[in-house]
């Protein structure tokens, strides 16, 4: 009996780590309240939504591989205008938009993953913000393909599916955002949970150990970052395809800064705090702009000051705390 | 007749006008459990490192078994059989016991690039994990958060971390370091009782635990080798009295051992 219990239990730890929790479940079902409760919000809640697949794919990076980074909007940008570009020359089919976005975004990812694997902490910072830029400019002197300062004009998207056309309301958009982002926080979710997930936590852990152990950490973190910068790129299509518009700041500075802040706020390394932080951001973001057109930045500055302070994991972080002190008798 | 396990030859290293290895030669025949002793500064780290391929040899070459290893990644040194501890804890603080060694069974498998199969599908891995972990005693810390294991247990979990990635040469950087002298003795224990196909290197300042554990011993000063033996013939010889006896009360626990130890 001792020895089944001996040889079970390890497997059993691993197991129960994969399966659904209950509070997810809940979660994911409250998604859909906004189309019940809050039908004017609809076009907010689809850009939470891309929001959230946007912080989701800086996770992967950052919360699981300790890749710090500042530039993380270039990719998004990439898919963006990809998608955009793609509709706008005579293509406006959005799901093979998402493919070509993220092909694009994963190819640039993957270019610049042999610097990116090469260096840590503070360096990383400097680099990622130095390929922001560089292509922030380069899209702002490509006018002719881009654009430019005016922004992309001309983006058409289709009927989803060839049935669903996308609704002044945001009907659509929203259910399409929604599922995109379902389908890839299920795909997040597993990677996580697989080998490779947890050599990622390895590298985040203890970069220098890992070599040490036989671990090539500069191939898997070549690896995610494609990943991570696909993941990128189908967020920044979302965004071009479901408002039809796009300007140079979907892959500049301060969207790279925005989501960092998103991220801390919500909690980095738990798959949820993106979400949530997207949730949190977008809907004080909206409020306080709404009572403070000019100054609403200073709202944001508060809160951000007081969670770091308050709560240094992150609203999720500060949650998994406050649960683990209540189910203790 | 066969390569002896692990080999360097000419192997050198300076920091600026600072010597830290020079000329260093040494063989270390299959299966024999060898101590690297030699006062504070003598290099003994700093050959680890280079051996491990985490210093660059500013010359000479290293060989494990038939193969040079000189020019090779450390996680390629790693994948072909030698690996190493640290002094000082160089663990995974958030993992648990169990997921730790499970890494590294993993990427030993080259499983560690698949990212669409869940983790609780290798249950090879995993139960070898579990292993490794029962034979130190560490079965039933396995679910334990890394960062709050007791000291002893961490310094354990740091030689179940180079275990699971089957070493055929293990490098032990004073495996007992800041472990109080009754646990070290198990600590020890665990270490003698490794498979015999493995070769075990260990830095160690208590004498008394070179003395019962090595089978030979390696004598370095100045970055250079100075003598290598059994232990009887190292206690007895002149040239490493000199050594320890010129530098006064601070290697006090060899000059008793090698006072106890001498004809």
């Amino acid at each position: 009996m001792a020895l089944t219990e001996s040889f079970d239990a390890p497997k059993l730890y691993f197991s129960s780590r994969t399966r659904w929790q209950p509070v997810e479940i809940v979660f994911w079902l409250a998604t859909l309240l906004p189309f019940a409760l809050f039908p004017d919000y609809l076009i907010l809640a689809s850009q939470i939504a891309i929001t959230a697949l946007f912080a989701l794919s800086l996770d992967l990076i950052l919360g699981y591989a300790g890749i710090v980074s500042l530039g993380h909007a270039a990719f998004f940008g990439v898919g963006a205008y990809a998608a955009g570009l793609l509709s706008k020359y005579g293509w406006g089919e959005p799901i093979t938009g998402l493919v070509v976005a993220a092909t694009a975004a994963g190819i640039v990812g993957y270019a610049t993953s042999f610097v990116i694997c090469r260096f840590r902490h503070l360096a990383l910072i400097m680099l990622t913000l130095g390929f922001g830029l560089m292509l922030e400019e380069l899209a702002n002197s490509a006018g002719w393909l881009t654009g430019g300062f005016d922004g992309l004009q001309g983006i058409h998207t289709w009927k989803l599916l060839g049935y669903f056309e996308f609704d002044l309301y945001g009907y659509v958009a929203y259910a399409y955002s929604l599922v995109v982002l379902f389908v890839l926080f299920v795909f997040a979710r597993r990677l996580i949970h697989s080998p490779f997930g947890l050599s990622l936590r390895g590298i985040r852990e203890n970069y220098v150990r890992m070599p040490a152990i036989g671990a090539p950490s500069r191939a898997h973190i070549r690896t995610i970052y494609t990943i991570s910068a696909a993941m990128a790129g189908i967020a920044g299509a979302l965004l071009a395809q479901t408002t039809e518009t796009l300007s140079l700041d979907s892959l500049g500075f301060e969207r790279s800064a925005e989501l960092l802040v998103i991220l801390v706020l919500g909690g980095a390394g738990r798959l949820y705090g993106g979400l949530v932080g997207a949730m949190i951001y977008m809907i004080a973001r909206d409020r306080f702009s709404g009572i403070e057109p000019q100054y609403w930045y200073f709202w944001i500055g508060v809160l951000l000051v007081t969670v770091v302070m308050v709560l240094p994991n992150g609203i999720l972080g500060g949650l998994a705390k406050l649960s683990a002190r209540w189910s203790r008798p | 007749m066969t390569a002896p396990a692990l080999a360097t030859r000419g192997l050198a290293k300076r920091f600026g006008s600072l010597v830290v290895a020079e000329d260093i030669a040494i063989e270390l025949p299959a299966g024999v459990r060898y101590a690297l002793i030699g006062p504070n500064g003598a290099g003994k780290t700093t050959l680890i490192n280079l051996m491990t391929g985490m210093l660059r040899p500013d010359a000479g070459a290293i060989f494990l078994g038939e193969g040079e290893i000189t020019a090779l990644p450390p996680d390629e040194r790693v994948r072909r059989g030698l690996v190493r501890t640290y002094q000082i804890n160089s663990l995974f603080p958030h993992l648990t016991v169990l997921e730790s060694v499970t890494l590294v069974v993993c990427e030993r498998r080259r499983v560690a690039q698949t990212w669409w199969r869940q983790l609780a599908a290798y249950s090879h891995e995993i139960d070898e994990a579990y292993e490794i972990l029962a034979a130190l005693t560490l079965g039933p810390a396995c679910h334990r958060v890394t960062r709050e294991l007791p000291y002893g247990q961490q310094r354990l979990l740091e030689i179940a971390l180079a275990l699971a990635t089957r070493p055929k040469v293990l490098l032990l950087d004073e495996p007992a370091a800041g472990v109080p002298r009754e646990e070290s003795k198990d600590l020890f224990a665990a270490i003698a009782g490794l498979s015999r196909d493995i070769t075990v290197l260990f830095i160690e300042h208590d004498m008394d635990l070179v003395f019962r554990f090595a089978s030979r011993v390696i004598v370095m000063v100045g970055g250079r080798v100075l003598v290598e033996g059994t232990p009887a013939e190292i206690a007895s010889d002149p040239r490493v009295r000199a050594v320890y006896l010129g530098k006064g009360h601070r290697d006090g626990a060899l000059q008793r051992s090698l006072s106890g130890l001498a004809p």
